[in-house]
């Protein structure tokens, strides 16, 4: 309860960078406010505004944005097995299904502590992330030229500290090489593509990674020729494994 | 107004996500392949977008201050500093940077 309590404060403390990134990339007051209260899935915000700020198409941001949010669908997935909430109360809670309340819940021992555990995250993050995006986007509009203050290094930054943890552990092998990847392959893309589009392109990435760490899998599995020689990283799929790096939004 | 539907569309589609995973039965998501190409895209995405904001400007690729402060928030990360001091550590050391530069 009191680290629910904490997650949710220390990371919605988080939002003022956000309301800061956002109103420093042009974004009105309103429009901030409105990504912290209605997307309110973090990495998804700062793509959104980041590409916008680059010059990238609606589109583009867009399709960026979703892409980083399509992995609170496999939360959710995880967190209804944990929660069994009833469907009239679903509806409400999706909108909490992020990386920290999904990291709460499932450190709780039993459901009725992981509701709770979720609940609790859920709320004061909401509440901490829309004040401080708020107070975030009146203070960057005070500081005027954001540039001046180094404020445009905040994204760059807020990503990488969202990242480090899904690279984080010796299991993460896969993951350190989809982001080894995709950094040189968005590069590359700068000077070709509208802005927005380079990091579509980048995220080939993880399919390109799943193909080959599979042909290498198979080819170790026929050199060995056992049947049950499979990909001895599967292991780490398994449903308790995954989560324990993935608690940033 | 684009920057209006952008947010609506976006917001919309987030939400959706987050109620699929709630409501769809379990064996259409746990499939192995599924869950790691959800695990991978995000990071793939991430670390595109950190190279991007950090060294693209506009449709050209530049080394400047933000370099700077990026590396010393992977420092600051590194130390396990939390989230919002990772990103102050970039800022002040981007800002310092190009106050010094002038």
């Amino acid at each position: 309860m009191r680290d629910a309590l904490g997650v949710g404060v220390a990371v919605g403390l988080s939002g003022f960078a956000f309301g800061v990134t956002s109103a420093g990339s042009g974004l009105a007051l309103a429009q901030t406010c409105a990504l912290s209260l209605l997307v309110f899935t973090g990495a998804s915000q700062f793509a959104l505004v980041g590409a916008l700020a680059g010059g990238g198409s609606p589109a583009a941001a867009v399709a960026g944005a979703l892409l980083l949010g399509a992995r609170n669908a496999l939360y959710g997935l995880r967190l209804a097995g944990l929660l069994r909430l009833p469907g009239a109360v679903r509806p409400l809670a999706a909108h909490w299904v992020i990386d920290e309340t999904t990291a709460v819940a499932l450190a709780q021992p039993g459901r009725d502590a992981a509701r709770l555990g979720f609940t609790v995250t859920g709320v004061s993050l909401f509440a901490v992330w829309n004040l401080s995006t708020l107070l975030g986007a009146l203070g960057a509009s005070a500081l005027g030229d954001p540039a001046a203050w180094g404020l445009d290094a905040a994204g760059p930054a807020a990503f990488l500290a969202l990242l480090g943890p899904m690279l984080r552990g010796a299991d993460r092998g896969r993951e350190r090489a989809a982001a080894a990847l995709a950094v040189p392959a968005a590069l590359v893309c700068v000077p070709l593509l509208p802005p927005g589009a380079p990091v579509l392109v980048a995220v080939l990435a993880a399919p390109a990674v799943l193909v080959v760490s599979h042909l290498r899998a198979r080819r170790a599995g026929e050199r060995r020729a056992g049947p049950d020689a499979g990909d001895p990283r599967d292991s780490r799929n398994s449903p308790d494994s995954r989560d324990s790096g993935e608690e940033a939004s | 107004m684009s920057v209006w539907i952008a947010i609506a569309v976006t917001a919309a589609g987030c939400y959706g996500f987050k109620l699929l995973g709630l409501s769809v039965p379990a064996a259409a998501l746990e499939r192995p392949l599924v869950r790691r190409m959800a695990a991978l895209v995000p990071v793939a995405a991430l670390a595109a977008l950190v190279a991007l904001q950090a060294f693209a400007h506009g449709r050209s690729l530049t080394v400047d201050a933000r370099a700077a402060g990026l590396a010393a928030a992977a420092v600051a990360l590194l130390l396990r500093a939390p989230f919002l001091v990772v990103i102050a550590v970039a800022v002040a050391v981007t800002a310092a940077v190009r106050a010094l530069a002038g």
